[in-house]
């Protein structure tokens, strides 16, 4: 995974407008986040193979970056985005690891489902 | 001595800690040691440290390190079996226990390891626990194999009461580690080999603690 490229990711999005794109789409605190520290409440949530057409898209900020996609009907949306694999232009892998190097966001589109 | 070890474990990395060194040590005995691993651990948060996953790459290298530390410990045969991450405790019960019951029958195990059904913390934890429980308490007593039964819920031991297995497994602390660090993409320890001969890690790793599960 590299630091995430917003002009090379903007690219990504724009050429998937308007197609039937199947989303992973998840955010979490880890199984372990109150077992460690009870300050801390544990939740996390995911869908994997949604189907899903957007008619607009951006990533906005400075980094961390956000996603916003406009649907017909809804938006999807992501925020704390850090990351993104370059190695594949026909998926996009986007993902937010916090100061531990940990997952706690992720965004992922393709025309083929994970 | 045991016949059969049958280890069934939600996450590849579930057995590094807990009981990769005693596992080592049955082997090391002559016991033959089948791990049936339900998920890949794919959604995992730790990627490693510099990260080297994705959610789409990260199946593939816990699979790898799956093989790797079975490596360490000895174990050849093992069962991946194909569910994902998270979801074990929304699978239909009764084919998560068919398979598990095939499981049984096949390899006929004297010793069966999980998690406790209730205080093991992670919710895939409990659930493969509770379909071993299941399924084990469904045979005629007089077949059953013992299970041994890993807890780490904060105050569990004033619920269960202390474990009944005690193992000194500082004798296999080098295929202990050997099989914690295969998981690198889910731990980092310090990679200087005069470690595993250290007093420091003997009290940090050397014994194993197992309670013995009570059908009655």
């Amino acid at each position: 995974m590299q630091l995430i490229d917003q002009e090379k990711v903007q690219r990504i999005i724009d050429q998937f407008i308007d197609q039937d794109l199947y989303i992973h789409l998840e955010m979490t605190t880890g199984a372990y986040a109150s077992h460690n520290d009870n300050t801390k409440f544990t939740a996390s949530t995911f869908i994997t193979n949604g189907l899903v057409k957007y008619s607009l898209g951006s990533i906005e900020g400075d980094g961390p970056f956000r996603v916003g996609l406009k649907m017909n009907q809804g938006w999807i949306y992501s925020q704390g985005l850090t990351h993104w694999d370059e190695s594949n232009v026909e998926q996009l892998i986007l993902a937010g690891h916090d100061q531990d190097g940990k997952l706690v966001v992720s965004l992922q589109l393709s025309r083929e489902p994970f | 001595m045991e016949r059969h070890i049958l280890v069934v474990f939600p996450h590849p990395d579930d057995e590094c800690f807990g009981t990769s060194g005693s596992l080592a040590k049955y082997i090391s005995e002559g016991t033959a040691v089948t791990y049936a691993c339900l998920t890949l651990g794919e959604r995992a948060r730790n990627m490693g440290n510099p990260i080297m996953a994705n959610r789409v790459s990260l199946p593939q290298i816990r699979k790898l390190e799956l093989h790797e530390s079975c490596q360490h410990i000895g174990i050849t045969d093992i069962r991946m079996m194909g569910y994902l991450d998270k979801t074990i405790e929304f699978e239909d019960h009764e084919k998560l226990d068919k398979r598990i019951n095939d499981l049984i029958t096949e390899l006929n195990p004297s010793l069966v390891i999980t998690f406790h059904p209730k205080y093991s913390v992670h919710p895939d934890h409990d659930a493969t626990g509770a379909a071993v429980i299941r399924t084990i308490a469904k045979m005629p007593k007089e077949q059953r194999p013992t299970v041994h039964c890993l807890a780490f819920t904060k105050g569990c031991e004033e619920i269960l009461g202390k474990p009944d297995v005690i193992t000194d497994v500082s004798a296999f602390l080098k295929q202990k580690l050997g099989s914690i660090q295969s998981h690198r993409s889910q731990w980092q320890l310090p990679a200087d080999p005069q470690m595993v001969e250290s007093e420091e890690m003997k009290e940090r790793f050397g014994t194993e603690r197992f309670w013995t599960y009570s059908f009655e």
